[in-house]
């Protein structure tokens, strides 16, 4: 007997490795020319001086030996730093709203939909709708602090005031989406280790950090990364709040990047593209964190 | 980049030749004209329509195809505009504004027109287009500035329009005594404290000074540009700005104007009908030019002008250099700046100025007694990224004048870096 000779083709042999790089390719393709290139642009370009227009000049570093000397950048790491920590008070929140939401009362699903309003709001809304809260002498804030007898404050004027005030607005659409986040979450605790917690004498705050919070973990994972990544990336409540100012005293580094390289008074491509390559750096630590966490689960899951 | 540029160049040279042929022949214009305009409100929309229009039938062979820009978004877009597969006519801003697409070779130096007579008429304008020794485009409009005041309150109060800036202080004080303030300003955009500089320092230092110190030639830590801020610093100090203004737009800082809270702003023409739509009538509102500090110094006075430009890369260079001379004479500039239009001043000579109280007062004070010269605005004759920084130091001293030292030593930190 003859051995059979395989008569199929490469490709038909292949399929198995073929199909999966195929449907993969176009996706692949999209984000080598619109994410990996372009930060590789970016290291590029901020090496030079460019308006954008006319002949780019190298300059090696100078463009980052300028920036560690320019107080707005000084103040747009700051600012950062702020809606960093600040933001992240979204998360807790988001947990009590969503313990709270989580029982079954009549119109339950109706109050869910209030809270989870504001994220279905269009950020260039929330600024508005804040930036009245916060008006000098007609803003709600304001009223309600005269009413009481205190002086009125200028909130978004006062340049010590004003990063805090933003957050604040901030923090109103991200403390739904944690909620959300909490409650899809809270859905898959298991009632039989609640049970088994109860029995073993388990109550309060020690059932919800012993039994709750580590079925949690998964939501608190993703709660952490797009509210560190929302944070770092706040952008449009500074541009519709107070545009960058008083004085530059709200800038964060994505504005910071806008203004020097995009906005009316700007084009320095080059002092842009370095703004750039320090909020990237920054993110490509927590970045690099996440992925880092993601893979030591998904290895632990699969043992 | 460099082959962006070069490409639209050769084009442009091909074009300029083939035109310049067509226009010997004497044929009449032909092909497309496509015009992008950042007359995006709703009055200077239709006065661009309209023009358009007219302009189509006077010159029937031409599909002419109007773009309106939103005239905020225009300035960030019109990068994009010129570079990539530019219209035949743009509009932009006069003087240093040209700067950056001058340097770019993205306008279409236009010398020959104006040196052939074009533009009969215009002559007086012509420097503000003016870079390098060559003109890079035609104005169409343009506005003065200075301060409109409530004449009913001052009548109330029984104070006359001050000549002097010491009047305009006892004046002020006056104001400040009834409970008022002297002048409202929305600085929330920066600009506006931009105007407020620009008259001070005209006013104590004289107009040449104002252009050495926009061309970075004079140090901002000059103990003269220190006499500006000081005589800024007394109106401040007594109150005459009204409170929280860095928090306002120049719009939302009009109903502190309109409610008697304020009895003075210090803004360009384009304020009237905002004051006029809110419901004050002319009997009501006054104009008068900004008071001299240093007696006996010839005036300086802010005039923006808008414009028209030709992009290096237009394809329809004859049709475009026929359109900017019909927009520029004088029957048109009548028409388009009147008050059913713009409501601004010509900018050709011979054209009529409206029959309005304001547009009248501009006038005469434009054209009389502005001997120091005409400046355009800080944003516009200031380097954009100078004018930027400046801006926002201007807002820090209005809220906080103490920090005026930091402040100027900022300014002189960002002028050595970048006019060097």
């Amino acid at each position: 007997m003859t051995p059979a000779t395989d008569t199929r083709s490469w490709l038909q042999k292949n399929r198995m490795t073929v199909t999966p790089l195929l449907f993969l390719l176009p996706g692949l393709l999209f984000f080598v020319v619109y994410v990996i290139s372009p930060i590789f642009q970016s290291f590029n370009i901020s090496l030079y001086d460019w308006d954008g227009l006319g002949e780019a000049t190298y300059i090696g570093l100078d463009n980052y030996r300028e920036l560690v000397d320019d107080r707005a950048f000084e103040t747009s790491l700051w600012n950062n730093l702020k809606w960093l920590a600040l933001y992240l008070l979204a998360i807790p929140a988001g947990l009590f709203i969503a313990l709270f939401l989580n029982q079954t009362v009549t119109g339950i699903r109706l109050y869910k939909s209030l809270f989870f309003f504001p994220f279905v709001l269009s950020q260039v809304v929330v600024g508005l709708v804040f930036s009245w809260f916060y008006l000098p002498r007609v803003g709600l804030l304001n009223a309600v602090l005269t009413f009481f007898g205190l002086d009125s404050i200028n909130v978004l004027g006062d340049p010590d005031l004003a990063t805090y005030g933003i957050i604040a607005a901030g923090l109103w659409p991200q403390t739904a989406y944690c909620m959300i986040l909490y409650l899809t979450g809270l859905n898959a605790v298991d009632p039989e280790q609640i049970e088994a917690g109860r029995l073993d004498g388990a109550k309060g705050w020690k059932m919800l950090w012993h039994v709750v919070l580590p079925q949690l973990k998964p939501a608190t994972f993703i709660a952490f990364v797009v509210t560190i990544i929302g944070a770092l990336r706040s952008f449009d409540l500074i541009s519709i709040m107070t545009n960058g100012g008083p004085f530059g005293s709200t800038r964060v580094l994505s504005f910071m990047m806008f203004e020097q390289a995009l906005s009316e008074y700007g084009f320095r491509m080059g002092y842009g593209s370095a703004i750039a390559v320090v909020l990237f750096l920054i993110m490509l630590v927590f970045i690099g964190y996440f992925l880092w966490q993601m893979w030591r689960d998904e290895r632990e899951a699969r043992h | 980049m460099r082959s962006i540029i070069k490409t639209p160049l050769a084009a442009l040279a091909a074009t300029t030749l083939l035109s310049g042929m067509a226009m010997a022949d004497g044929h009449g214009l032909t092909g497309d004209l496509r015009i992008f305009s950042d007359m995006s409100n709703p009055a200077p929309r239709a006065i661009m329509e309209g023009l358009v229009e007219e302009f189509g039938e006077l010159h029937p062979g031409l599909e002419i195809e109007l773009t309106v820009v939103d005239r905020e978004a225009w300035k960030t877009q019109i990068r994009n505009a010129l570079t990539a597969n530019p219209p035949d006519v743009v509009n932009w801003y006069a003087a240093n504004r040209m700067g950056p697409y001058v340097d770019a070779g993205l306008f279409m130096d236009i010398t020959d027109m104006w040196d052939a007579g074009d533009f009969a008429g215009l002559e007086s304008v012509r420097g503000a287009m003016t870079i390098d020794d060559r003109q890079w485009g035609v104005p169409y409009t343009y506005y003065q500035w200075g301060i409109y005041y409530r004449e009913d309150i001052f009548n109330e109060l029984g104070l006359s329009e001050p000549a002097t800036f010491e009047e305009e202080i006892a004046n002020c004080q006056v104001i400040v005594d009834s409970g008022r303030s002297c002048y409202t300003i929305g600085s929330r955009y920066l600009w506006t404290a931009g105007g407020w500089f620009d008259y001070l320092n005209m006013r104590t230092n004289g107009f040449d000074f104002h252009m050495e110190l926009a061309r970075g030639e004079v140090a901002w830590t000059d103990e003269r540009v220190r006499a500006t801020f000081a005589n800024w610093r007394r109106l401040i100090d007594m109150g005459a700005f009204i409170d929280d203004h860095q928090t306002y737009s120049w719009q939302e800082a009009l109903p502190f104007f309109v409610n008697g809270e304020a009895t003075a702003y210090l803004m360009g023409n384009f304020v009237v009908p905002h004051l006029r739509e809110a419901g004050l009538s002319d009997d009501q509102i006054d104009f008068y030019q900004f008071p001299a500090i240093v007696e006996g110094m010839p005036m300086g006075e802010d005039a923006p002008t808008d414009t028209f430009h030709i992009p290096a890369g237009a394809q329809n260079v004859a049709a475009a250099q026929e359109f900017l001379r019909f927009v520029t004479s004088a029957d048109v500039q009548s028409r388009i700046n009147g008050p059913d239009g713009l409501g601004q001043l010509p900018v050709n000579a011979n054209a009529e100025v409206a029959d309005d109280e304001f547009i009248q007062q501009g006038f005469a004070m434009l054209s009389q007694n502005a001997t120091g010269g005409i400046a355009q605005f800080f944003d516009r004759d200031w380097p954009a990224e100078m004018a930027s920084i400046g801006m926002e130091g201007l807002q820090e001293f209005m809220v906080f004048p103490d920090n005026l030292d930091d402040i100027l030593e900022r300014l002189e930190d960002a002028r050595q870096r970048i006019y060097e």
